[in-house]
């Protein structure tokens, strides 16, 4: 009975979802066009993210760099180890880690703010003033990720490739030539491709669940809180999700190019 | 101004309205009382068409607003001001921009010209115009219900006022402002208001004319001294804690 109330509840959930998305979609392309808001949210999403993507990707390059290396050594095959950074960084770790990362501090941004005016009232204020608060909050956010995202995502896959160059010099003692002429050859555009649409998809995933759950947050302070809570896990999932059908999916298609 | 004829409304499946029916006419002012949940927010928020009933009819300005589209409601929510409880003033933005938002968001007029109306309608509402820079939360609990007033009436001139709870929580000072700049609106702008609250002694302060809600339905529509005589005992109920001191009251 209870595993059945779940399974209603997340078919409810996802449909309230579904129509929530083409409300949105439907006012994306459409007039009043709130620019200052958008620059403002590409600003504070985009640039305010910038810190936190540098640091996730040196650390997280760094770390898989270090791993690689060890394992390639073993079958003699350490000069690889740039071909192995850029496959697993542009393909995979780099679009995720960005994803997750701006998913934990933009969503749960995004809804606590839009959850604290719903229960404040100031959401229908905006509606008594003639305003479409979709138009007016979401919109905006939406085109700040969707353009923010892909640029955070090639800042992240580049700091990682270095933090991996520096674990391939200082560490596991590869050239710089051998590690770069390995990254540069599996620069392609496959692999290019996959690593930009992505972040594209994910903006679009972080944006609209993000602020579907803060619109719809009921409950006073502690709503807030659990609407940020949930709305942070069903992106992370979401991206999850998305990422391994996007790999079943999509890279087959684009194995000559890659 | 404003009618309501058997308007029924529910949140899910619990019922909050049934079968409500009354009226407001041209420059008057209704209270509507009733205990917490009784249905008295959600007859604002059916005039200001931010919800719609699920039967009857809502008549706003002599129009039927029951099934109108979108773009009849925001060709008609530049008449109806509303004030939110506890103001729902815009809190990323200060009494000024608070202020005049509605000549930002849909006027061509200029920043100065928006000043302008700015100031003049913090004047009117008894407010000094050096609040202008100031964010909302700096403001005490008083001064912001009477911005948001201002900015209700600041959009355009309202035809019609909708207050949810304007004096809840204030002190009896920032309460008799409320109170007079209700009345100062009705005097001076005509405008037709419908109060919602559940301070009574107050509400004898704005008019004469009272509904009483009770589990969303009306147990009594009429004038102060008839409310007085407990018509109902729901009404009765409600009332017998403030007698006295609303029999002190001078009428409004």
């Amino acid at each position: 009975m209870a595993l059945l109330n779940i399974l209603k509840r997340f078919a409810w959930d996802t449909q309230e979802l579904a129509k929530y998305s083409l409300k949105l979609f439907k006012r994306l392309f459409t007039r009043p066009f709130y620019f200052v808001e958008t620059v403002e949210q590409m600003y504070y999403l985009g640039v305010g993210s910038l810190f936190l993507v540098v640091l996730t990707g040196t650390f997280a390059g760094q770390g898989l760099a270090l791993q690689f290396s060890i394992e390639l050594a073993d079958f003699g095959s350490k000069n690889y180890l740039g071909r192995v950074m850029m496959i697993s960084i542009v393909r995979e770790l780099g679009p995720v880690l960005t994803g997750l990362m701006v998913a934990a501090r933009v969503a749960a941004g995004i809804t606590a703010e839009l959850g604290s005016m719903k229960s404040s009232e100031q959401i229908d204020a905006l509606t008594a003033f003639g305003v479409d608060p979709i138009r007016k909050l979401a919109v905006p956010r939406f085109w700040a990720l969707f353009v923010m995202l892909p640029v955070l995502t090639i800042v992240c896959d580049f700091v990682a490739i270095v933090g991996g160059y520096i674990i391939a010099i200082y560490i596991a003692h590869i050239s710089g030539s051998a590690y770069w002429t390995n990254v540069i050859h599996k620069l392609t555009l496959g692999n290019i491709i996959v690593g930009i649409v992505k972040p594209f998809i994910y903006a679009v995933v972080i944006s609209t669940i993000s602020t579907h759950m803060g619109f719809s947050t009921e409950g006073g302070t502690k709503g807030v809180g659990r609407s940020t809570t949930d709305s942070v896990v069903a992106c992370s999932i979401t991206i999850l999700f998305v990422n391994f059908m996007f790999t079943r999916l999509i890279s087959p298609l684009l194995k000559g190019i890659m | 101004m404003i009618r309501f004829e058997n308007v029924s409304f529910r949140y899910g499946a619990s019922p909050v309205l049934k079968n409500v029916s009354f009226h407001v006419n041209p420059g008057e002012t209704v209270v509507v009382f009733g205990v917490s949940g009784s249905g008295k927010s959600t007859i604002l928020k059916l005039v200001s068409g931010l919800i719609r009933p699920e039967s009857g009819r809502v008549i706003v300005n002599g129009q039927d607003m029951t099934d109108a589209s979108e773009s009849e409601w925001q060709r008609i929510r530049p008449k109806v001001g509303f004030v939110f409880q506890g103001g729902a003033l815009f809190d990323s933005m200060t009494v000024g921009e608070n202020v005049g938002y509605y000549l930002l968001e849909h006027t061509d007029k200029s920043l100065a010209e928006i000043e302008a109306v700015v100031r003049e309608t913090l004047r009117f509402m008894n407010l000094s115009e050096d609040l202008i820079d100031l964010l909302p939360d700096s403001l005490s609990g008083g001064m912001q219900r009477r911005v948001a007033i201002g900015r209700a009436v600041a959009a355009v001139d309202p035809l019609i006022m909708l207050y949810d709870e304007p004096t809840t929580g204030l002190d009896p000072i920032s309460t008799k402002a409320i109170s007079e700049m209700i009345l100062k609106l009705r005097d001076v702008k005509k405008v037709s208001s419908i109060v919602v609250t559940h301070e009574i002694a107050d509400a004898f302060e704005v008019t004469d004319h009272f509904v009483v809600l009770y589990d969303g339905e009306i147990v009594f529509d009429g004038r102060g001294a008839e409310m007085l005589k407990c018509p109902n005992p729901h009404v009765c109920e409600f009332l017998t804690p403030f007698l006295d001191s609303v029999r002190a009251l001078p009428q409004a």
